[in-house]
């Protein structure tokens, strides 16, 4: 089974979020930008079915950042086979565009699945794996907790809600949005980037940034009020501890 | 103005809270713009369903053995042909709505916003969105007059979309032939270890808790109160605890009278899980974390400096 993943540098999750001087986007300029967590979950998912069905796995990192070499670098020492690097400082891009870059790249591979992560925390106008579907004419799901190959097929597990999920049987090629790999991304040793980084097995291809054809724009974007309904609690860690355990009293436990 | 769609989900035989409050956004919309609230509702059997939507003016049904389980691209399909009139669609921001919301907008053109928690249709369709996990809010306006909202739960008050007369219900035939995703069949959660919806005390670990070997200093606070650890999403994607332990959309819903957080952000999934908890002390190193808005208490600082004073307090 022949994988694809797609990649996206987003910012950093635990990083604090700064904005521009007119609070109409993130300033990106200082920002730390690392793998989409569920991108992560995706390769990882391709490299699993790849190692239990044979096959290959390919990496398409979106350039819109420095970090993206580094995390191809990283993908191919976890076992994938090629890298390609799409275009370089691109500015931030909407998801319309991204599946315009993603589709425009995939088109002459050839490919059993396409895998991305089921969501970033930066679309606003849409989820890249259901566009990229869409822009490819081949199915999609969404929330993908689990896949294994069959003949011409796609065996899937989607997760609903309330640890309630499903199993789709999807004519290939499809696209998978995938919430959580079979088990957690392995890590890999530094040792092992290095060496990827030393092979240099890595390509890359132009993109010229297409029209923004998503139609949505960012007015203004705040730091939302938080602490409004708390109560913050003041001191060193054995003053907090000693407040808290008086609050957990209070509540009739 | 024309109507305002409202793409329903269920599970199991049952309506999702979620549907019932983008009835109540929608009516809301009608208010200011005209039009009708026209909810679709898509499944096998599904008639009985119909009847609860008291919200919508009309509800169109289109009952077919093929959807007999939710189906990524049929569903999509059909969805998209009942709401091809309509001016504004509203979908639930959840594992169903993420493969129909974004199908319906790449099919038709129509712009789709993400993670709305609030849509208006006065001058212009206009959102106002959560990224960033909630730690950003954005206000986003669409260019044009037709406009897809992904609205994250939470957004409005579902017995809005309850109460209200009698829609008209009609039926409409499946647009749609054979689907290419088949379902196989659905399965319901395992029962755990532990009922992390039946304790009074939940110590809930999130990213800030860094490692698996970290969760053990956790477990030791959690005993010492009489109750159980429960996570985050991230921490269960890890294989760090059991998927019985996720508080959140994914996972379960908790009130427990006190649920103490630990290195947990308060991304809007998570906070759908726990948000009528009885007393919510958080705990991060963020000032800024989404926590804090829906905690009562807070304190900013480092969870490993807090975890002992917490455990020696209270066996001491």
């Amino acid at each position: 089974m022949d994988s694809v993943v797609l990649l996206r540098p987003v910012p950093d999750p635990v990083e604090e979020l700064e904005l521009n001087d007119d609070a109409t986007d993130l300033d990106r300029d200082y920002l730390g930008f690392v793998l989409n967590e569920f991108d992560d979950h995706a390769l990882e998912e391709a490299i699993l079915l790849k190692e239990a069905h044979g096959g290959t796995v390919t990496v398409l990192g979106l350039g819109s950042a420095d970090e993206i070499e580094q995390i191809l670098y990283t993908a191919l020492a976890k076992g994938a086979d090629t890298a390609v690097k799409l275009g370089e400082d691109l500015e931030h891009l909407s998801v319309s565009s991204q599946a315009e870059i993603f589709a425009e790249a995939l088109a002459g591979r050839s490919y059993d699945l396409i895998l991305t992560g089921v969501q970033a925390a930066d679309e606003l106008d849409g989820q890249l794996a259901v566009r990229v579907a869409s822009k490819l004419g081949i199915p999609h799901v969404s929330v993908v907790v689990g896949a294994e190959a069959g003949e011409g097929t796609v065996k899937v597990t989607k997760e609903f809600w309330g640890g309630i999920t499903a199993d789709y049987e999807v004519q290939t090629p499809a696209v998978l949005g995938v919430q959580a790999a079979r088990q957690a991304p392995r890590y890999v040793a530094v040792s092992l980037i290095r060496n990827a980084q030393q092979e240099g097995n890595l390509s890359e291809t132009d993109v010229d940034p297409p029209e923004d054809t998503s139609r949505v724009r960012l007015v203004s974007v705040r730091v939302p009020e938080t602490g409004e309904g708390a109560e913050m609690i003041e001191g060193d860690e054995e003053e907090a501890a000693a407040r808290i355990i008086e609050i957990i009293r209070g509540a009739g436990v | 103005m024309s109507d305002i769609f409202v793409v329903t989900e269920h599970l199991q035989g049952e309506l999702t809270d979620l549907s019932f409050e983008l009835v109540a956004m929608a009516r809301d919309l009608v208010s200011q713009s005209g039009g009708q609230v026209v909810a679709g509702l898509v499944g096998s059997g599904v008639g009985d369903l119909a009847g609860q939507l008291g919200g919508a003016d009309r509800i169109v049904v289109v009952d077919d053995p093929k959807f007999e389980y939710f189906s990524p691209d049929g569903h999509a399909a059909v969805f998209g042909s009942l709401a091809s009139d309509a001016s504004v669609v509203l979908v639930p921001y959840t594992s169903m709505g993420m493969d129909v919301g974004s199908a319906m907008s790449s099919a038709s053109g129509t712009p789709l916003v993400s993670f709305c928690t609030a849509v208006s249709a006065g001058n212009a369709l206009a959102a106002t969105c959560q990224l960033y996990a909630g730690k950003i809010e954005a206000d986003v306006e669409v260019d044009g007059d037709r406009a897809i909202f992904a609205v994250l739960a939470g957004s409005a008050a579902a017995d809005g979309g309850r109460s209200g007369g009698a829609a008209a219900v009609e039926n409409a035939e499946s647009p749609v032939g054979e689907t290419r995703t088949k379902c196989l069949g659905v399965t319901e959660p395992e029962g755990g270890d532990v009922d992390i919806t039946a304790e009074d005390v939940l110590v809930v670990v999130g990213r800030g808790i860094e490692s698996k070997d970290n969760i053990e200093e956790a477990v030791e606070l959690a005993e010492a109160l009489g109750g159980a650890v429960a996570a985050s999403r991230p921490i269960i994607d890890q294989g760090w605890l059991p998927k019985t332990r996720q508080v959140g959309k994914s996972g379960l819903t908790v009130k427990p009278k006190v649920y103490l957080t630990l290195g947990v952000s308060g991304a809007p999934e998570h906070i759908e899980g726990m948000k009528d908890a009885g007393t919510i002390i958080s705990i991060n190193t963020d000032p800024q974390a989404p926590i804090f808005g829906i905690a009562h208490y807070g304190w900013v600082g480092d969870i490993f400096d807090i975890l002992p004073e917490l455990i020696d307090g209270l066996e001491g």
